[in-house]
């Protein structure tokens, strides 16, 4: 029997990753200026995919880097994926619009079912959409607007659409993620406090908040695998030694630090570098 | 549609002497009348003689029913509607007169039957023919209906229906004037696409309507759904059950539409299968018509589900079912792609029964986030278009498909429209210190009100215990007074627990509105056998385990969660703890009068209930007594079933409204019958006094501030920062434990002895100036009385018999004030950027009037000598749309003290009121409560805004 609406949340049978460019260190985006070293951040993503493929059991779905296209590790900005429908984005910075285009196959050879988003005006990147389980909170920041947005509500009928404002950081998703059913993870920061409040408002639905003292390592990975539970990929004690401790308070959890040190730099969280879908047999 | 015993007999005679009438008639009558009527004798003699020729077969069906058919259940839901009707007066005349013509009947039996005979007689056949064939033409009964009203003596017509009606409809006939008999034919296009005709008095109201659509049906959880018209502008409306169909439809287009009117968030709390399915084709309709969008994979998941409720398990053997799922409309944009995924879903579901199949149907369309939510267009300040979605949980606001603001019940202050303005004043947020007003722009203001009416209804019916009562039954209430009429979603749940009715059966007539294409199709017709079977208890068991649903689990951690946040703040909120402990005059009023929206009192007198079975027992006889008694006793019903209603309970105790009405428990135990039977009778409740002008130009409603239990009722939705504001209204309102007690020990030591209570006001509170009180009003009450401009009332409620010293002068003749409202008006991220702030100073033209009243001995007494004063003290408290302000002072004279109620009481309203008669009302109120102080002055003061005419 087909699963019901809005069941499953976290589920995940595979993960669509790419490569890290040589030219990411010197050309890929970032906020603030920093020297990147390539062979750790490429150290850095082997342990992010062998957690995925290994600890978790995911099929991993590689794509090949491309040097042309220094942020393409990055896939989670170029497709939100709920269901078996896929939204293939129209990325905020310009620069990053191709990379859509091998996420656009792999999503299609997953047999999903594929909405492009064709309006001109229109952007969006992935890290700026949360997605709840129940609902959609999507960011609007620098790198996504309103057009976007409604591109997003009109893919994805089922679930509310609410957006909310990202004054500081590059994305929604950079001071907030999902940590289980119900659960937001939150930063401390003043503007992700306020964007806490006001998801709270608009939604019907009611959250429980998990606060850490770092914004950045309030982004996490939230899963539930059929045979390992809750599952939670988070920053390291290294990394954020006071907001890892709070993971801890996460009981049920199978949780998994993984290290972001390098892709940080250039604005990179862990949720950045995959897409994790659902593919069951009777999708 | 309410048989009594005594007027049924009536009736049978009659009947019994008509159709001897009637064979000769058949014979005579003209061809056209002939063949109805032949209809009607065939079908009639199949059922046997005397009354049960003259109903419809669906009157049938409810007599053979058990007690707690809707025929019982009738007059509570009518009860405050009759009350509020000013016809009231003419029920007993109604009667009386239908034995008059009784008599009469006897006599002129020959008559008529020469020569009324085609009205006479098409009319009952008329129903039947409806009755049997819902889709066959009824022209020509109506035809016939018409020549025959318009070629016979009009007057010997009229008697004879109104004679039948009388008995047959007897509560609904209440709402039905006597003169004016006129029949007029209604189409009611019901949910599964079909038509269902009736006759109604030209007169009737929408709720006698409603109740025969509802009868037809055999629905008993009708609270859920409502009838539509169309306005004038095309515009779909829903019928004021209170008022004359007549007045509302104006186009003399007697055309209607039943529809779900209230999605229930948990349809699995339904308690009938039939409720299930009215909201299954509800639903169907919504998704078809794209009004519920869903994605693909939802569309085809629905529409399988809709497949195994109407034509059973997938049989690969059928002609390939392709064949009519395409005339079938399951989506807006229906593919062919979309039709297989159906049929493939479809085949998932076999052994599913019709039941089940529903059940899932509802489980994945209640999750879907424009579920129950009913848009309405509507431009922010900036003229961008938005939509304004009002739903069980508040109002939300839409640009295109996006969210991008949610204002939950609990947030909103008070919602009003003026002209084609909406506007909702917002409680503040814990960093804002004043409430921000947000406004939008409606068409025109007929939208505005169409808005301010949904939001007004879905917010009693989802977050009220019990309706507000309808201003009209109180006082120097003016202004349109719309309120909500119905039950409650609580009311109606508790209602339904006591269906004690085997499943009705009723057929699924595959959805004639999706297609037709299907009737070859087999028909799955559910019987009580199967329905039983296939869940595999009874009805009542599913009741139980109705109670430990989720749903329910997850209002006991509010509970947890409440009563926490109420502790802490108890320290802070001191003021405000005094103020409500003062407000011991309007717990008196609660212990006097049973009133219906206070459901906390019964709640925790349910505690009580539960450790005592035997009580138990007892209420729930009670209950339904007083269900027929007073539909607005929400309270009684939630005693009937404590296993259900324990956390409910709980919530509301601990969200506690006013503190008057969680000390009644103690009374309530001991007079409970009484007290409620005189309540519901006397109708003195004045804590739900509401003014709600809906004059058409503006009116208010204060979701908030009313007394039933509201916040917590649906949990899911506490938001923090709300909670936290919540926090601060209710403890002001809750003043824990302690208070409760003195209050009931007031209540214990003798209940109308004001002294005492007020000396348990002392002790409560050590000292409070008057210059404190004011922090303990909500800074907005103020405005809000004055805001409506209409009128004021001051009133001296009553004074201390005992001494009578100083005469303090109750004067409230203030100069006719126009307050300006500070609007904000909303923009699009009205969340998220900060209010921009615009004065509207409306221009009101008022005219002011004072009128003193005083008794004669308060001048002998006058202020002769000052005494010492005690105490002084200030409450406010606004129910509604009614602000009460209550100054008690207490000084002490030679050894006396004295204590002295001022009240001064707001009314607003629009104009057409016996002000006289509200005057009387209100005194002898303010008598009954303070049996033993003297009223010794009143002052009138009386502002009118000068009528503008406005549609």
């Amino acid at each position: 029997m087909a699963a019901g609406l809005m069941a499953g949340f976290g589920h995940y049978t595979h993960a669509i990753v790419r490569g890290i460019p040589a030219s990411l260190a010197s050309e890929a985006l970032r906020s603030i200026q920093a020297e990147v070293d390539v062979t750790k951040a490429r150290r850095e993503h082997d342990a992010y995919v062998h957690a995925l493929r290994t600890t978790l059991g995911l099929q991993v779905v590689e794509l090949p880097a491309d040097e042309t296209m220094p942020d393409c590790v990055f896939v989670e900005d170029a497709a939100v994926v709920c269901g078996d429908t896929a939204l293939i984005t129209r990325p905020g910075a310009e620069s990053r619009r191709r990379e859509t285009e091998a996420m656009k196959a792999a999503l299609k050879e997953l047999n999903l079912n594929v909405v492009e988003m064709t309006d001109e005006s229109a952007t969006l990147d992935g890290g700026d959409v949360l997605f709840t389980g129940r609902e959609f909170f999507v960011g609007l920041s620098k790198r996504t607007n309103q057009r976007g947005a409604e591109i997003l509500a009109d893919a994805f009928k089922d679930y509310a659409v609410s957006t909310v404002p990202v004054m500081e950081g590059l994305h929604l998703k950079s001071f907030c993620s999902m940590g289980g059913p119900g659960l937001i993870i939150i930063g401390s920061s003043e503007p992700a406090q306020k964007a806490l409040k006001i998801m709270q408002q608009m939604s019907d639905h009611r959250y429980d908040k998990l606060t850490v003292p770092d914004d950045l390592a309030a982004n996490c990975i939230y899963m539930n695998l059929s045979n390992k539970g809750h599952v939670l990929l988070h920053c390291t004690p290294e990394e954020f030694p006071e907001s890892a401790k709070m993971f801890e308070k996460l009981k049920d959890h199978m949780l998994i630090p993984l290290s972001n040190m390098e892709k940080v730099k250039v604005d990179g969280a862990l949720t950045c570098c995959s897409v994790l879908l659902n593919k069951k047999a009777d999708n | 549609m309410t048989t009594e015993a005594g007027s049924e007999t009536e009736v049978k005679e009659n009947a019994e002497e008509k159709s001897a009438a009637r064979l000769d008639q058949s014979k005579k009558a003209t061809e056209k009348t002939q063949e109805v009527v032949e209809e009607g004798e065939a079908e009639k003699e199949k059922e046997g003689k005397g009354i049960t020729r003259y109903l419809p077969t669906w009157f049938k069906k409810q007599k053979s029913q058990s007690q707690t058919s809707p025929t019982k259940e009738d007059p509570p839901t009518e009860e405050p509607v009759s009350k509020v009707n000013q016809e009231e007066a003419h029920v007993p005349e109604v009667n009386g007169h239908a034995e008059e013509v009784e008599e009469k009947e006897q006599v002129k039996e020959k008559e008529s039957e020469s020569h009324s005979n085609a009205s006479a007689d098409t009319e009952p056949a008329g129903e039947e023919k409806v009755e049997e064939s819902a889709q066959k033409s009824l022209e020509s009964t109506e035809e016939t209906q018409e020549v025959a009203e318009k070629e016979e003596d009009k007057k010997e017509v009229e008697k004879d229906r109104r004679q039948g009606q009388t008995s047959i409809f007897q509560s609904p006939l209440r709402l039905v004037r006597k003169n004016k008999m006129k029949l007029v034919v209604c189409h009611v296009t019901l949910l599964d696409g079909s038509d269902f005709t009736c006759e109604v008095e030209k007169r009737a109201k929408g709720l006698f309507l409603f109740f025969k659509v509802c009868e037809h049906l055999n629905l008993l959880e009708k609270d859920y759904f409502g009838l539509t018209y169309k306005d004038h502008h095309e515009q779909k409306c829903w019928l004021d059950p209170t008022k004359e169909i007549k007045r509302q439809i104006r186009s003399n287009n007697w055309q209607f539409a039943f529809n779900v009117k209230f999605y229930p968030p948990d349809p699995s709390l339904l308690s009938e299968d039939i409720t299930r399915y009215l909201l299954c084709l509800q639903l169907r309709e919504d998704v078809a018509s794209g009004r519920l969008p869903c994605s693909f994979v939802t569309h085809a998941l629905l529409g399988s589900y809709t497949l195994q409720a109407e034509i059973g398990d997938y049989e690969p053997d059928q002609p390939r079912p392709l064949d009519y799922i395409n005339q079938l409309t399951f989506a807006p944009n229906q593919s062919k792609e979309m039709e297989e995924k159906i049929l493939e879903l479809h085949k998932s579901h076999k052994g599913m029964t019709p039941a089940q199949a529903d059940c899932q149907f509802l489980e994945n369309a209640k999750k879907l986030s424009m579920y129950g939510v009913d848009l309405h267009h509507a431009k922010d300040c900036e003229g961008v278009d938005i939509m304004l979605g009002v739903c069980a949980n508040g109002l939300l606001v839409y640009k295109d498909r996006l969210r991008i603001n949610r204002f939950a019940w609990p947030k909103i202050l008070k919602i009003s429209y003026k002209r084609n303005n909406f506007y909702i004043k917002i409680r503040p947020g814990e960093t804002e210190q004043f409430e921000s007003t947000v406004g939008f722009k409606l068409q025109n203001h007929r939208s505005a009100k169409r808005l301010w009416k949904v939001c007004v209804e879905n917010h009693s019916f989802f977050r009220l215990n019990a309706p507000e009562q309808p201003p009209k039954a109180r006082f120097l209430t003016l202004g349109s007074k719309f309120r909500y009429s119905g039950r409650t979603q609580n009311q109606t749940r508790m209602a339904s627990t006591l269906i004690d009715r085997p499943a009705p059966a009723f057929e699924r007539t595959s959805s004639k509105r999706i297609s037709r294409s299907l009737d070859g199709a087999p028909m799955i017709s559910i019987t009580d056998t199967s329905r039983e079977a296939e869940n595999g208890h009874e009805p009542h068991l599913e009741l139980h385990s109705d109670s430990k649903s989720p749903g329910r689990v997850r209002g006991d951690n509010i509970y947890v969660r409440h009563s926490k946040l109420m502790l802490e703040d108890h320290d802070k909120t001191q003021d405000e703890v005094l103020k409500h402990q003062a407000s011991v005059s309007e717990l008196k009023r609660s212990f006097m009068e049973a009133s219906p929206p206070s459901p906390p009192q019964l709640n925790l007198w349910e505690k009580h209930l539960t450790s005592s079975p035997a009580t138990a027992t007892r209420v729930q006889q009670q209950t339904v007594v007083l269900e027929e008694e007073a539909a607005g006793t929400a309270d009684n019903c939630d005693a009937k079933e404590p296993s259900k209603t324990t956390e409910v309970e709980i919530e509301e105790t601990v969200v506690v409204q006013e503190i008057s009405k969680a000390a009644k428990p103690a009374e309530a135990l001991q007079t409970w019958e009484g007290q409620v039977q005189g309540g519901a009778g006397l109708e003195k409740k004045r804590e739900s006094i509401s003014s709600e002008s809906e004059s058409d130009e503006e009116a208010e409603y204060h979701p908030n501030v009313s007394l039933s239990i509201r916040h917590a009722q649906i949990p899911e939705e506490k938001e923090e920062e709300e909670e936290e504001q919540e926090r601060k209204e209710l403890s002001a309102s809750s003043s824990p434990v302690e208070f409760n007690q003195a209050a009931a020990a007031v209540e214990d030591e003798g209940k109308d002895c004001a002294e005492e209570e007020k000396k348990e006001v002392g002790a409560e509170e050590p000292m409070k100036t008057p210059d404190k009180a004011p922090n303990g009003m909500t800074p907005h009450e103020e405005v809000m009385c004055v805001t409506t401009e209409e009128e004021e009332l001051p009133k001296v409620n009553g004074e201390d018999s005992v001494v009578e010293a100083r005469s303090q002068v109750i004067c409230c003749s203030e100069p006719p004030v126009v307050k300006t409202e500070m609007v904000t008006i909303s923009d699009t991220f009205a969340a998220q950027k900060s209010e921009i702030a615009t004065k509207e100073v409306p221009i009101v033209h008022t005219e002011t009037k004072t009128i003193t009243y005083e008794a004669a001995q308060l001048d002998g007494s006058g202020d002769g000598e000052p005494g010492v004063l005690m105490t002084a003290q200030t409450i406010t408290s606004e129910s509604l749309c009614t602000t009460t302000t209550t100054h008690i002072t207490k000084t002490l004279k030679g050894g006396l003290s004295e204590t002295r109620i001022e009240k001064r009481i707001v009314i607003t309203g629009d104009c057409d009121i016996d002000h006289d008669q509200a005057l009387a009302q209100a005194i002898k109120e303010a008598k009954e409560q303070h049996p033993d102080m003297s009223v010794t002055r009143v002052v009138v003061h009386k502002e009118t805004e000068l009528a503008e005419e406005d549609d």
